[in-house]
């Protein structure tokens, strides 16, 4: 009995000790952002106007990492691993947009009809992206549905290496600059005010339209509802009557469309892809999706709007507040930072539900 | 249908025969599709421009290079697949292999290699080298064999429908001769590949007038030296009869006494090799091996963290640039904030303790995470050190993108070390401190834990592991092997750049962790050989091996997770679920497994 006592004792002592130093983390983290923001509100160096920037910038990058988001965590949702080349899916998309592009560019249709350009653009992105997509599937993935969790993920993250150089090889490793389009070259004004710059009105509203489609597609169809139903139980679903194959397989083309679109809008914002722009797009995807909540699909796309924004407005606010010279430097520190606080203090994200230990 | 009978089962008298099975290989739209996607494959790394680089390399002078061999082992391997029987199902009949199965070989050979062919006559018809760049002019002439355009593409359908028809035919050697033949190629090709390691081993030995004979002035191997060595090793192979036992049978029968006395002699002959080695190889293989020594010490450390304690580290490198820095600061007097200007000596001990402690703090927050999230998250650890050593705020103490310049050479006693065949030893040495570490590790106390831990963390913990501190000590060990590789690699290079830390090099350690064999410290020596030995002496790799590492990592999960040369006790732990998984049952407990493996 005593004993029993003793290694309870010494298991709480211990629990406390390690929950004392995640707490110290976690005020820490706090304050450090609460203070560089006070800095830099009190000193008011920025104006109105970079505030409007910095915010439409954050919504338009994070409505690209919604997009791609919503390709790992509907994966993770049925799959449960890290498709770590969902990220090459999304490069994919763009490379080949860029191709349609520019060969539109020299011929001059480019020019003389640009909606039509555009769309056969996002067209061509996304039908590369979902058959790349539902290709690894099938050569990659379906051999090892039932092997163990590591092998899956390490898996994704060969193909992820070697599609980056597949594409390096075929297309070389040059930076590719998409020409601009004339509909989107200028800003949408408002009595004589620069509201937004019309590249980044058509990324936020066609990344709200599919985030939209697909959250009708999901909610409202009968294969939506396969679809989580897979995601909720592979083996019931499957007793119930669902091809659990064949709801895995939309399931990557369904990520690998979205990637597409991701891809053509990713480059409206940064203009230039080449063959390694997918990985920290990727991983700062994946960092939207756990923090939205991995297997949520509003958790997603708010998860990426939230890292998209922290990312405009954390260098330049916290950081530059803090004192750290040129900031901008970490900006992708920002976002890898903000991964691993999510994950250590709540797994779950901001819209998931509680993930039981064997799911986490 | 497949019955699987358990093992109660009494034989069935009479094998039903189905007659509408097929029991042949030869099934034509199997060889159809099989030769389609070798045919992809071909166009693919055509291309990539694989074809085109790896023609650099002469294997046999004039007829042979490297370019042609990856060319025509497509058709080759695709007609020896499409030549293998159907799977062998209980109550049929055996298939066995007939003449006419090789038509299944030379259909795959010839449909892949049309694919090739309508590659060549598609680029200039549509101007694909606009699109993919490597589709110049010397790919076109090298695939037509240089023979001009319609009579070259003839030629290399022919070629394509030989190989594949050949590659199917080798299922019809008895297996001796088949197993010899393809032995005494893969040597003939090894030698011709390795080419600068034979010829400096030979130059070593004071054997140079050997080499002349072998190689021609151009590279590659004489066509008289590839038709005598391959004699002699197919003479060899099918004269020499195997024993039945190998080495370790052997071994094992030995009386104590005289298991010590060979131990003792194995271990003073590897001494013996590794004092020698440097001198007789010459600076370049040296250099080769200092590398593949420092990755071995990172593998033997992630061997520790993934292998042993199941633990996905994608951010391993972090440990590493710790320990260069850390080694870089203390030594480097143009350091720029804080220069002790020590000796790479006395730094060691400050190495063990910032490494020690970047283990404690990436360990402390990532103790309650499994799998997948453990990865993303220390692969985010990884980036935030790369990005931070980069950036102009730590620039004060780190050097920001410059880096730190002019570390000195590592002092032992009045010498100091700095050419390659110098470095050779201290690496030496701590590859051999590592791997005993290692070694002793594995089978004791915490190593049973942290296997224990790997196969299932809540079981563990209820059979009074204390998972905190075996989590903690597995990453500290594992970082404190990786700051020893640090510190060694900064003052072999002698200054550092955060630019050589990046995820590439964390993945580097587990692509050679994998191929080795997880918790295998035999695995971990090969794998590192393999993946960065060879790339380092096969230069026209150097462009393409992230692609392999990528692919390997691929396959070697599809094929063979449990790595080339695996530990025997988890080879049998993988086979013995999968053989669970065969007949539907949960795996159990293996019977008492009596300590070592």
């Amino acid at each position: 009995m005593a004993a029993l006592v003793d290694t309870l004792r010494e298991r709480a002592v211990r629990f406390s000790l390690l929950s004392f130093l995640l707490w110290i983390v976690r005020i820490g983290a706090v304050a450090l952002a609460v203070w560089g923001t006070l800095v830099t509100l009190s000193s008011g160096v920025f104006t109105a106007a970079q505030w409007k920037d910095f915010l439409i910038f954050g919504l338009a990058q994070g409505s690209v990492y919604a997009l791609i988001a919503l390709g790992y965590s509907m994966v993770y949702g049925v799959l449960r691993f890290i498709n770590f080349a969902h990220g090459e899916v999304f490069m994919s998309g763009s490379m080949i947009g860029f191709f349609v592009a520019d060969s539109m560019a020299q011929s001059g249709f480019w020019d003389s009809s640009p909606i039509a350009a555009l769309g056969i653009v996002l067209l061509a992105s996304m039908t590369t992206s979902t058959l790349l997509a539902v290709i690894l599937e099938r050569i990659a993935y379906r051999p090892l549905r039932d092997s163990p969790r590591l092998v899956p993920l390490i898996t994704s993250l060969g193909m992820s290496f070697a599609l980056q150089n597949i594409f390096r090889g075929l297309f070389g490793a040059g930076i590719k600059t998409y020409p601009v389009s004339p509909l989107l070259d200028g800003f949408i004004t408002l009595g004589g005010i620069n509201l937004i710059h019309k590249s980044q009105a058509l990324v936020i509203g066609t990344a709200l339209i599919f985030m939209l489609g697909l959250y009708l597609f999901v909610e409202r169809t009968k294969t939506g509802k396969a679809m989580r139903a897979v995601a909720e139980d592979k083996e019931i679903a499957s007793l119930m009557g669902i091809d659990v194959d064949r709801i895995i397989v939309i399931t990557f083309a369904v990520g690998g469309l979205l990637a597409g679109v991701a891809g053509v809008l990713y480059a409206q914002v940064f203009r230039q892809v080449n063959f390694f722009t997918g990985f920290i797009p990727g991983i700062k995807a994946f960092t939207a999706a756990v923090l939205g909540g991995v297997g949520n699909i509003v958790g997603a796309m708010l998860g990426g709007l939230v890292l998209g924004l922290v990312e405009s407005f954390g260098p330049s606010i916290v950081l530059a507040g803090l004192g750290i010279p040129s900031p901008h430097q970490l900006k992708d520190a920002v976002a890898f930072v903000v991964l691993v606080l999510v994950l250590i203090f709540r797994p779950s994200g901001i819209l998931g539900e509680r993930l039981s230990r064997e799911k986490a | 249908m497949a019955v699987s009978r358990s093992p109660g089962t009494p034989a069935l008298e009479q094998p039903i025969v189905i007659t509408a099975f097929p029991s042949s290989a030869f099934d034509i739209r199997k060889s159809i599709r099989l030769g389609l996607i070798a045919g992809l494959i071909l166009v693919l790394i055509s291309a990539m421009g694989l074809v085109e680089s790896f023609d650099d390399r002469m294997l046999i002078d004039p007829i042979l290079s490297l370019g042609y061999v990856l060319l025509f082992l497509v058709p080759l391997l695709v007609g020896h697949i499409a030549g293998r029987l159907p799977p062998l199902l209980e109550g049929m009949p055996a298939p066995e292999h007939r003449p006419r199965d090789v038509l299944g070989g030379l259909v795959s050979g010839t449909v892949a290699s049309i694919l090739l062919a309508l590659l060549v006559i598609a680029t200039p018809v549509f101007d694909l080298r606009t699109l993919f760049i490597n589709l110049s002019p010397t790919l076109v002439g090298l695939l037509t064999l240089n023979q001009g355009l319609a009579s070259g593409l003839l030629l290399l359908v022919a070629i394509g429908a030989t190989l594949g028809t050949i590659g199917s035919a080798l299922h019809l050697l008895p297996d001796k001769w088949r197993s010899a033949l393809v032995k005494s190629v893969t040597w003939v090709l090894g030698i011709a590949l390795l080419q600068d390691l034979v010829l400096q081993l030979l130059r070593g030995l004071g054997l140079s007038f050997a080499s002349r004979l072998i190689f021609t002035v151009t590279g590659g191997l004489s066509i008289p030296a590839t038709v005598l060595i391959f004699g002699i090793l197919l003479g060899a192979q099918l004269s020499i009869k195997t024993k039945g036992e190998s080495l370790a049978t052997r071994f094992a029968r030995l009386p104590d006494s005289r298991k010590r006395r060979t131990l003792y002699a194995a271990g003073v002959l590897l001494l013996v090799v590794i004092v020698v080695l440097p001198q007789i190889v010459g600076p370049y293989i040296s250099e080769v091996l200092d590398l593949v020594g420092l990755f071995l010490l990172m593998g033997f450390g992630l061997n520790i963290v993934v292998g042993l304690a199941g633990l996905l580290d994608l951010g391993y490198v972090a440990f590493f640039a710790v320990g260069a820095y850390t080694m870089a600061v203390l030594v480097s007097p143009s350091s720029p904030g804080f220069a002790p200007q020590l000796t790479f000596w006395l730094a060691l001990p400050f190495v063990v303790g910032t490494a020690a402690l970047a283990g404690i703090l990436v360990g402390l927050p990532v103790l309650r995470m499994r799998g997948d999230y453990l990865a993303i998250v220390t692969l985010g650890f990884g980036e935030i050190a790369r990005l931070l050593a980069q950036s102009d705020w730590l620039k004060p103490f780190l050097g920001g993108a410059q880096g730190i310049l002019r570390i000195p050479n590592i002092p032992v006693g009045p010498i100091e070390l700095h050419t390659p065949p110098q470095l050779f030893y201290p690496i030496a040495a701590f590859v051999a401190l590592a791997a005993y570490t290692s070694w002793r590790l594995q089978d004791s106390r915490i190593g049973r834990a942290w296997m224990a831990m790997r196969e299932d963390e809540d079981v563990a913990e209820a059979m009074g592991i204390n998972i905190v501190t075996t989590k903690l000590l597995a990453f500290v060990i594992g970082a404190i092997l990786a700051g020893f590789s640090g510190a060694i690699f900064a003052m072999k290079i002698g200054s550092v750049f955060p630019h050589s830390f990046n995820l590439i090099f964390s993945l580097t350690v587990l692509v050679i962790i994998i191929v080795g064999g997880l918790g295998s410290l035999r695995g971990v020596a090969l794998g590192a050989l393999v993946i960065v030995g060879l790339p380092e002496l096969l230069r026209e790799f150097n462009e393409f091996r992230f692609l392999f590492y990528g692919i390997i990592l691929v396959v070697m999960m599809r094929l063979k997770p449990e790595g080339l040369l695996p530990r025997a006790r988890r080879a049998r732990e993988i086979t013995e679920e999968e053989r669970a998984q065969d007949v539907g049952m949960p795996v159990t407990a293996t019977a008492a497994d009596p300590g070592g493996t």
